[in-house]
This record gives structure tokens, sequence and C-alpha cells, in this order.
């Protein structure tokens, strides 16, 4: 299915949504994070001689109280990236900014909030004594700390686990513990890499109510994920990176053109397919026949579908999913990177 | 100070959990095997036997401890990506080291002093009442604490950018040329290029001098240690330790963790 795509190569440049880039942002309110020219190589080989880009020349903003989706394959860069914004790694190139703070400054940490991907705790301690400890890097009194460490347990449904050591957690226990960690010192800014990974049906639920809490209590999210149904059911904006690029930036339904690409019918029929030529296209589906044609031509399918009795189930407008437009990108970098091999054979 | 406070706290806390300090018992059993043995086989000298073995077990268990528990303070963060979580906190990286330094030498330091009171109950078994001069091995234990630290400094550093296996090995193979530190110094006397001995007797103050801390033979047989003896060391040691730290800080601040 063709999809048009409308998003900007360089987002520095001019963004999907109209919003001009990180180059020209002086006279923009200033962004909750900021990212200028990242850049991330990884040496590699016998005396770490040949390099791997891991992220190319990363710019992008992510606005004050928006819900901001990462998304990209595995090893697009996503974590990459995260993990240059919370200095665990350092750039070879770039800067970024974290309210309007250097990343460089340890103070910004105060008002940062991180899960990591797959977070992993110190496992001899219980899930109580886990926040305790982390909520000791914050200026918080005792009683505070008590406060706070029980309201997050009970918000991530942890509070009847609580004197469990870690050591006996599931992996999506931990990812809760990792939330709670996170958003404990009530963070502006909540980075939270992989959020849902690791959790069941509910737990991918209880996460999501809680960005969309962030977000109400207006506190910027930046997540990042590589299921797109998330990115589209919470973000304001999404970044789409693939192969360490950022290929481009928008609002879920403004990466793609939302416009309808044709229609789709879902019919049941007696007997056999009999030979029309508006349905010679159709797929059979069991006892089911699916078929899609351009717009226009849609009464004049349904006036054959009467002539033979058919039983029309369904008839939906085709539109272009974040995903196939993600599934694109994957497939194009592939493409070139494939088309760079052989032409260096 | 409030950060480098919880992460030691959090350090030493690990370290019971994880049974660290098991090896008390360890001890105990050598101490209480060691005053029954020499009560039967030895005249006269129980009390040296005695407190050379205590003084001894406690300086190699907490040699292990040190090494193997030093190598582990960072490298084990960065393995099990604990760090990550701890390291988006307001948290400098140096203090974070200077925590975990200061935790697992909390550790040792209960570690030492629970040896101290064994070594002091098993004296008491082969002598009673104890006498002034007993008091000297409550000095010596202070000095091999001071000794290890220079050690868990090391390991620090050398975990800081470097496999934990190589960690291991490096520290210990400064702490077996640390035990001959003072000899470099007086290499002179064999026949050597100046140059040569120039180098020797500048690695020599490079080098961790353990001798500084070695009072073992006096406090075996009695003799008094020096209160200038113990300054010395213990400033010595301070030194050392910060700029093995200092150095640790500076090669962890632009670490990539994996």
């Amino acid at each position: 299915m063709g999809c048009a795509f409308h998003f900007s190569e360089h987002p520095a440049v001019e963004s999907v949504d109209g919003r001009r880039g990180v180059e020209n942002n002086e006279s923009m309110p200033q962004a909750a994070i900021e990212i200028e020219h990242l850049s991330k190589e990884y040496p590699y080989g016998f005396l770490h001689l040949k390099k791997k880009k891991s992220l190319e020349d990363l710019s992008m903003r992510v606005e004050d109280g928006e819900v901001f989706g990462f998304l990209g394959p595995n090893g697009a860069g996503k974590s990459t990236t995260i993990k240059l914004l919370m200095r665990l790694i350092f750039p070879t190139s770039g800067t970024a900014r974290i309210l309007g703070k250097s990343i460089d400054d340890v103070s910004m940490h105060a008002s940062l909030g991180y899960l990591p991907e797959q977070p992993y705790f110190y496992d001899y301690l219980t899930a109580y004594e886990v926040l305790d400890y982390f909520a000791r890097f914050h200026n918080l009194t005792a009683a505070d700390r008590k406060a706070r460490v029980d309201a997050m347990l009970k918000k991530v449904g942890l509070d009847t686990a609580k004197k469990i050591q870690l050591r006996k957690y599931s992996k999506g226990m931990l990812q809760r513990v990792g939330l709670a960690q996170a958003i404990l010192h009530e963070p502006q800014v909540v980075v939270l890499d992989e959020p849902m990974s690791g959790l069941d049906p509910l737990g991918r639920r209880e996460v999501r109510d809680i960005i969309l809490e962030l977000r109400r209590e207006g506190r910027t999210v930046l997540f990042s994920t590589h299921v797109l149904s998330d990115a589209e059911m919470l973000c304001d904006r999404v970044g789409v990176i693939v192969g360490g690029k950022l290929r481009g930036v928008g609002a879920p339904g403004e990466l793609v053109d939302m416009k309808a690409q044709g229609m789709e019918i879902l019919f049941e029929l007696p007997g056999e397919l009999p030979n029309l030529p508006l349905l010679a296209k159709a797929t059979r589906i069991g006892d089911r026949y699916r078929t899609h044609f351009p717009e226009a031509e849609l009464y004049p399918a349904l006036e054959q579908l009467k002539t033979v009795n058919a039983r029309i189930l369904s008839v939906a407008q085709i539109k272009p999913t974040l995903e196939e437009f993600f599934m694109n990108l994957v497939e194009a970098d592939r493409a070139q990177a494939s088309a760079v091999d052989v032409s260096g054979k | 100070m409030r950060n480098i406070r919880a992460v030691a706290a959090n350090t030493f806390r690990e370290a019971v959990r994880d049974r660290v300090l098991y090896n008390l018992v360890f001890f105990a059993l050598l101490m209480m095997g060691a005053a029954i043995l020499v009560g039967q086989i030895s005249i006269g000298i129980e009390q040296d036997v005695i407190v050379s073995l205590g003084l001894t077990a406690t300086s190699v268990i907490g040699l292990f401890i040190a090494v193997f528990l030093g190598v582990a303070l960072v490298s084990k963060e960065m393995d099990k990506r604990t760090l990550y979580a701890l390291l988006a906190k307001p948290v400098e990286r140096w203090e974070f080291l200077l925590g975990k330094f200061c935790g697992l030498v909390m550790t040792l330091a209960v570690n030492t002093a629970a040896m101290a009171l064994g070594l002091y109950a098993a004296l008491w078994t082969v002598k009673h009442p104890l006498e002034r001069a007993d008091a000297y091995i409550l000095l010596a234990v202070y000095l091999i604490l001071l000794k290890l630290a220079i050690i868990v400094a090391l390991a620090l550093l050398f975990s800081c950018f470097t496999s934990p296996f190589l960690a291991i090995l490096f520290t210990a193979g400064l702490y077996v040329a640390g035990l001959f530190a003072s000899d470099l110094r007086t290499v002179h006397t064999v026949k050597l290029d100046p140059s040569a001995l120039a180098f020797m007797r500048g690695i020599s103050y490079l080098l961790p001098n353990f001798q500084n801390f070695d009072v073992m033979s006096a406090v075996v047989h009695g003799e008094g240690v020096s209160s200038a003896f113990v300054w010395s060391a213990t400033l010595y040691a301070v030194l050392y330790c910060v700029i093995v730290l200092a150095a640790a800080a500076a090669v962890f601040s632009r670490r990539n963790l994996k």
C-alpha cells in the first residue's frame, strides 16, 4: 500500500509540523529538551581504530509539557540518545540542554526522572529500601521521604510486595520499581527508556495511565518505544529514528498523510466469486472476501456486489498507519545499507 | 556530603547482606583452635603465636575483602547497570566513587574491629589478666586498616578503566610490589646503572609503601609503637588514598557506561 510521507529529512532545518528547527531557536520559548547536532561514535576492532556511528547529527526539541515518543527499531539509536542526555555516555560532538541547563550540569537532575531500559536494581534491597535510597539524593526530610515512597509504591501497585527483596521480583515488577524511582521526586521532565518492556497488558495499561497523568500534571515525558500503538495512543509528537538518524518529527497524524488512500469492503458470498471486473482483485479469507479500490469506485462496486447477493460486512477507509510509515523507513534504510554494501564490493 | 553518606551506607548494607562478615566466623574458629593448640604445644610463647596468627589472619582476610570487593565496587554496578538510575539523580560521579570507598572502608573497619575483639578473647584464654602492652595490638589493627584502605583505593582506581580480572591482577601486583617498596630504595648496594637506580628509586616512591604499616614483630614481642610512627603512617595513608581516589574520579568522570 502506498503512503505519502510528509517528514523533514533534517528536522533541524524544518520539522513536519511547521516548527522552525533548533538552529533558529532564539525566538522560541524554552524547550524542555533541546538537542543540537548530537553524534556518537563507538570505536571498535583491534586497537579501537575503526569507528561505528551510533547516532548521527541528531537535532530536535521536546516542548514543555508534551509527551514525546521516540520511535525506532532495535539498535536505531534511541537508547544511545537517552544515555547521552543522562550523561551515562558522552557525545562525540554536539550538545543538549534540559530545562535550559546543559546536560553537564548535575543539579539539573533534581528536575529529571529517568527509567533505564530493562532496569536492574540492588537485588539485596526491598522495593521500599530501593525507593528510600534513591529519595535520599533529593532534598527531602525523612517524613517526606516515607510519605512519597509509600504513595509511589501504591501508585505502581507494589505496596503489598514492598518488603520483599528485589531478587524475588519478576521483570514486570522491576519495571514498576524503575518507574516509581523515576517519578518519586516529582520531576518536571521524565525520560523513560522502553517503559512498557516486560509488562503484561494490565501493566502496560497502568504505565499508559501514569504517562497520561504526568501529562495532566503538566510534566514533559520523553519515552522510547518500538510499540507504535503506544506512541499513537499517548504522544503529542513522535520522532522516528532509524540507523542513528532522525527521519521525521511530528504529531502521529501529521507524520503520515492521513487522507484516505482508498476503500476496503469486506463481504460474504453464497457461492464462488463471480467474474466481475471490479472484484477481480478480491482476496478470499475463509468464507469472506476482502477487496480495495479507489474511493471513486465505491458505489459501482457496491452495485455489483448487490447484483450477486453479496452480504456486506464492512466498508472502511484505508488510512496509512504510523506503523506503515515506520516500516517503510526501516525498509528504505535496509535497502540503502545493502546498496552501499553491493557498491562497496 | 549527603550523597556520599547515602552511597556509603548502602555499600555497607550490601556487604552485610551479601554475608561478607561471615568471614568472622572463620576467624573466630581459627583463633579458638589456635588458643587450644598453643596451650598444649608451646611453652612461654603462647602470646607470640596468638598475636602473630591473629594479626596475620586479620591482614590476609582484610586483603581478600579489600581486593575482591574493592574491584567489584564499580565494576559490579556497571555490569549490572544499577549505576544507571543512580547517576540520573543529582549525584556527581566522584561522590559515587567516594561513597563506595567509604562504605567498603567502613565494612573493613567493622570487620577488623571484630577480629581485634576475637584476638583479645583468644589472648585472654592463654594469659590473664591482659597487660598494658597488649593495647599495642589495637594500634597494629588500626595500621592494618590503613593499609587496607589504600588497597581499596587502588582496586577502585583499576576497576574504573579495566576489566575486573585485570583490576584484581593489578591491585594484587601492586600490593606485592608495595611490600618491597622500601627495599627498592636501598637497592644501591647492588651494582646497577645509575639511570636504572634512579628509575627504581622513582618507582619506589610511586608504589604504596606497605612497610610503613608493619608493626607486627614489635607488637608480638611486646615492644611499643611510637605515636610519631602512627601519625606519619596515618598521614601517608590519607594522602595516598586522596591521590589515588582523585585519579579514579578523573578517569571515571569521562567513562562511557555500556
